[in-house]
């Protein structure tokens, strides 16, 4: 099933949570919404459930309109961020909740409604639960279950609220790798929301990057990492050391050192330099653009990262870069740096 | 969770436990709770107060009540005039019982789960009852409905008997006991939140179908701890029920009201007998509630 979003605006008082959001969303894509808080991703997710309203715009789901449906009547699986599974209910009552709640008319008989429940339970590999509460189950188990409730009512498009957020780092690997073959398995057109850059990189086929209310990227995960396409992408994805430079006419300035790189021609004034720290080369005193002083080494496995001082006019800015273990770095050398790939975006906030 | 498991255990730097007795003589005595002596005064405060003025007030009203023998206890019981305080005393908290478990109900829905302007005030509203002497609650309903209040003509030309009569009475208890079940209600469904019921609704449950399968099911405990508390004074208040009753003998005293009047007509066994009842419903309700709490607590674990 496919998804559609067009000019979508939703506002809280003066606070614009959806600023005229596009977005399409093909069959069978698992598509991760990422963004700090605040962005707007959660609100996105909800308005497609039918958990909220929209201030304007539209949204399809396989060609029909959804807004004057109600929630229950979109045929939407929904997973909660701290997966709202029925306290009072076993893991089987929860389970099978949307078969029990259906018209009599459509309504499955016991029998059948057993085998469904067994069949979700299984699928998630916890039939052995059945019995229990959810307060007698982890964090991890508690998902699967939201999961297979979710699932339960066959669902034409499957939405997840920060699945992983409230889960310790172990257990989210694991559930990662674990989404994404049983989104394969099933081959149900979701969304995920999530603010870990790692787990959206990691488990979706497609990435839309969200900040303040607007859509900044939409993209496959290599394409937004490597070519960021606004100043907010760039720092939200990845690591990145970011100088403010002049530019003027092609020519990029950093104080009043030119550094030899080049900026698209036409563009001038204040701008941002962006680079990834492992993009930031290091060689001897007088290579290179830049020239500043180690203050601090570190090695991560086969990394080494250090702290460099860049003399400036207002004092001198310290910057993070990450070298090969070979290269041998001390506090108090004078180094040489020459970004190998480097970004440059106008204006300076 | 006890004290000891609240705070962690003693151990000295070596990581050791604090049982050793080096440690011990070293801390001289648990620094958690204060000296012997004091803790006995306190405690001992505690349970004389209590004693004198609850258990003995207590054990007066049941010597009393059977100073007499059981026989006059029970014939006093028997009396026209005291079954009919009990059976409009019954009538009246189940009434206001059952009005209060819908106005406390929606009430907690609205504070709980939607947000809009004048919360706050509605909020503080729903301890009005709480903050306001019974007696001036009684006095509003005879402005409003007596001969010369607001609508005291028109209910006389259609017929209608509001004061001096079981509405009236019903009324002024609604008034006094609302706040019980709608505080009982309001931290639990706030800390619940809706998310439940969001995950119901978009299983495709109706909107009655989400009440009782999962808010109902929810908020139980608190719902009956409400209507507990709300029975116990509905079937307690004196003050409000005094003020609208009219005193009219076999018609319209409720038990507490009856208790007074035997009283000053030192009809001493049958007053004690009726107060006995009371007591002994309040000891009921004290139990209840103990368990109900339990229950309560439990849930907020899970």
């Amino acid at each position: 099933m496919t998804i559609e979003v067009r000019n979508l605006v939703k506002r809280f008082g003066a606070f614009a949570a959806l600023d005229d959001v596009d977005l399409r969303v093909a069959k069978g894509e698992l598509l991760a919404l990422l963004g700090p808080s605040g962005s707007g991703k959660t609100t996105l997710l909800r308005i497609i459930a039918g958990l909220d309203w929209p201030d304007a715009g539209e949204v399809l789901i396989d060609g029909q309109d959804v807004l004057t449906r109600g929630a229950g009547e979109r045929h939407v699986g929904f997973v909660f961020q701290h997966y709202a599974l029925f306290r009072h209910m076993t893991v089987f009552e929860n389970v099978a909740f949307g078969l029990r709640v259906q018209p009599r008319a459509v309504r499955k008989s016991e029998q059948e409604i057993r085998a469904r429940v067994k069949e979700l339970l299984d699928l998630v590999q916890l039939d052995w639960l059945a019995k229990r509460y959810p307060s007698q189950l982890s964090g991890g188990q508690r998902q699967r279950i939201a999961l297979a409730r979710a699932l339960a009512i066959r669902p034409r498009i499957l939405l997840l609220d920060e699945p992983f957020g409230a889960l310790d780092a172990k257990v989210r690997k694991e559930l990662r790798t674990w989404l994404r073959s049983l989104h394969r398995e099933l081959d149900v057109t979701s969304i995920f929301v999530t603010h870990d850059q790692e787990e959206a990189l990691e488990v979706a086929n497609r990435v839309v990057v969200m900040d303040k209310g607007r859509i900044e990227q939409a993209g496959t995960p290599g394409d937004v990492y490597d070519n960021p396409a606004t100043a907010f992408v760039h720092s939200f994805i990845g690591e990145s050391i970011v100088l403010p430079v002049e530019v003027d006419d092609g020519c990029v300035r950093l104080g009043d050192k030119v550094l030899n790189i080049a900026a698209e021609r036409g563009s001038s004034g204040p701008s941002r330099l962006f680079v990834r720290r492992h993009d930031m080369q290091v060689g001897p005193s007088g290579w290179g653009g830049l020239e500043g002083t180690v203050r601090r080494v570190r090695t991560f496995g086969p990394i080494q990262r250090a702290d460099v001082a860049l003399p400036g006019a207002q004092g001198e800015t310290l910057i993070e870069i990450d070298a090969p273990r070979d290269r041998d770095l001390r506090d108090g050398d004078i180094v040489g740096l020459q970004p190998r790939r480097y970004r440059i975006f106008a204006g300076r906030d | 969770m006890t004290m000891e498991q609240a705070l962690p255990r003693y151990t000295d730097a070596s990581g050791r436990s604090g049982r050793k007795a080096v440690t011990a003589r070293a801390l001289r005595r648990d620094p958690r709770t204060e000296p012997g002596p004091v803790r006995w005064i306190v405690i001992g405060l505690a349970v004389s107060f209590l004693s004198v003025f609850v258990v003995l007030p207590l054990i007066v009203v049941f010597a009393q009540a059977f100073g007499k023998g059981i026989g006059a206890y029970l014939s006093a019981l028997a009396d026209p005039e005291a079954l009919s305080a009990i059976r409009l005393t019954l009538c009246v908290a189940a009434l206001s019982v059952a009005l209060n478990l819908v106005f406390g109900l929606v009430a907690a829905w609205a504070i709980a789960k939607f947000e809009f302007t004048g919360k706050t005030v509605l909020i503080s509203l729903i301890d009005l009852p709480f903050s306001v002497s019974p007696v001036i609650a009684g006095l509003v309903f005879v402005l409003l409905f007596g001969a010369q209040g607001y609508f005291g003509p028109w209910l006389q030309a259609n017929n209608i008997h509001v004061l001096f009569a079981l509405p009236g009475i019903t009324l002024a208890t609604v008034f006094v006991t609302f706040p019980f079940v709608a505080r009982a209600l309001i931290p639990l469904m706030q800390e619940q939140g809706t998310q439940e019921e969001e995950a119901a609704l978009s299983l495709g449950a109706s909107g009655l179908q989400t009440f009782f399968r999962v808010t109902l099911p929810n908020i139980k405990w608190g719902l009956l701890y409400g209507v507990l508390l709300c029975n116990a004074r509905a079937m307690g208040e004196f003050g409000a029920v005094s003020v609208v009753s009219g005193h009219i003998r076999g018609e319209t005293n409720t038990m507490p009201l009856l208790v007074e009047i035997l009283y000053n007509e030192y009809q001493f066994v049958t007053a004690f007998a009726i107060a006995s009842l009371l007591a002994m419903l309040a000891l009921v309700t004290l139990v209840v509630k103990t368990l109900l709490e339990r229950r309560l607590d439990e849930g907020q674990g899970s």
